[in-house]
């Protein structure tokens, strides 16, 4: 089994058992089976967003309406969400984002550098808790620890997940 | 084209007490500035969320609170500039279809907490035309109060509903709910869910 299935597999049963309901997501490789595994759930009601912040909002509002809901996205997404992590940061609503790092090990495209630097710097800035996993291994442990304080504790906390642990996109 | 014909403007006011005298247990969401003057005018709920921040934010909140809560009716009201700035959200509300979720954004083609800038919908923008097209269920642009009459049953029908309501300019009273988030959403959620929330 490739080691980004059974990731993948490992966090979306962590995501049930934490009985997430909504998922909101901007499609990246490394999230490709969590998506597919969201989407085929009849528990979870998987929302595509045109860009990030959208889910942001949507997690309140499925808070608000008594729903736990966790958002999927790619680095070069978090920089869209700042603003919007206000309100959420403001209003006390639990919120478990994962992030699947580019611009780091091996990266091919320059463009990706910039914002991907900048995720640890920037979510810490508006006040987002950051768990930052290293290893293939450690992904679901590290979900599982984040949905805990997300949701316990009123608090947005995001996974960032390193392309080291995904694998580098080949381009070719 | 402009989505501006006709010179009769609505009094906003009197549109959001019109579509909220009908609310029955219905949530409220309302988009940052005088839309939230607006609903809290028409009289303080604990089930009117408020945002006073997180402009683009209104009609996602409403689109995550109609997925938890599908028997509910979710209305969100905001403003032209609130709404132009989460045009993407059109796609993703429409993608899930919401049966239980109206948008009515008061389009007075000005961003009024600003000092009047003309929005985007003043320069020839038909929003509800964009809903039409993201695939909401019903679309319309109303000018008048008997426009608007006719489409509030649909405002409470089969979702999702998209009315953009022309109004004036006119500078409404202050009247300023709450604002602190984290008590907006612990009354709102303990109105709807109760003690425990």
């Amino acid at each position: 089994m490739q080691a980004s299935v059974e990731w993948s597999e490992q966090v979306h049963r962590v995501l049930r058992a934490q009985q997430v309901r909504q998922i909101g997501y901007v499609p990246d490789s490394g999230l490709k089976r969590l998506i597919e595994l969201a989407r085929a759930d009849k528990q979870i009601k998987a929302v595509p967003l045109t860009t990030e912040e959208e889910g942001v909002a949507l997690a309140t509002g499925a808070w608000l309406g008594g729903e736990k809901c966790a958002l999927l996205m790619q680095s070069s997404g978090v920089g869209n969400c700042i603003n919007m992590l206000g309100m959420a940061i403001e209003c006390r609503i639990p919120l478990l984002m994962i992030v699947t790092m580019r611009g780091q090990w091996g990266e091919f495209n320059p463009w990706q550098l910039p914002m991907a630097q900048a995720v640890d710097t920037v979510l810490a800035a508006v006040g987002v808790i950051v768990q930052k996993v290293d290893a293939a291994d450690d992904i679901a442990e590290t979900v599982a620890a984040a949905g805990k304080l997300a949701f316990n504790t009123n608090r947005v906390v995001a996974v960032t997940i390193a392309q080291r642990a995904i694998g580098t996109k080949a381009f070719k | 084209m402009s989505a501006r014909k006709k010179a009769s403007l609505l009094d906003r006011r009197k549109v959001v007490a019109q579509i909220l005298a009908s609310r029955g247990d219905a949530l409220v969401v309302t988009g940052l500035g005088a839309p939230t003057w607006d609903a809290a005018a028409a009289g303080d709920c604990a089930l009117n969320f408020y945002t006073w921040g997180g402009m683009g934010c209104a009609a996602m909140v409403g689109l995550g609170l109609a997925l938890a809560q599908p028997k509910r009716r979710v209305i969100v009201i905001t403003g032209d500039g609130e709404m132009l700035m989460a045009l993407g959200a059109l796609a993703t509300i429409a993608a899930q279809q919401p049966r239980n979720l109206s948008i009515v954004v008061m389009d007075n083609e000005h961003y009024g907490e600003t000092g009047m800038q003309v929005t985007h919908t003043g320069l020839g923008t038909g929003i509800a035309g964009m809903a039409k097209a993201a695939g909401f269920r019903a679309t319309q642009t109303v000018y008048t109060m008997a426009e608007l009459k006719t489409w509030i049953p649909k405002i409470y029908g089969a979702g999702p509903v998209f009315v953009d309501a022309k109004v004036t300019t006119e500078r409404a009273a202050l009247v300023l709910p709450a604002r602190d988030g984290t008590v907006l959403k612990l009354r709102f959620r303990e109105a709807l869910l109760g003690k425990n929330a």
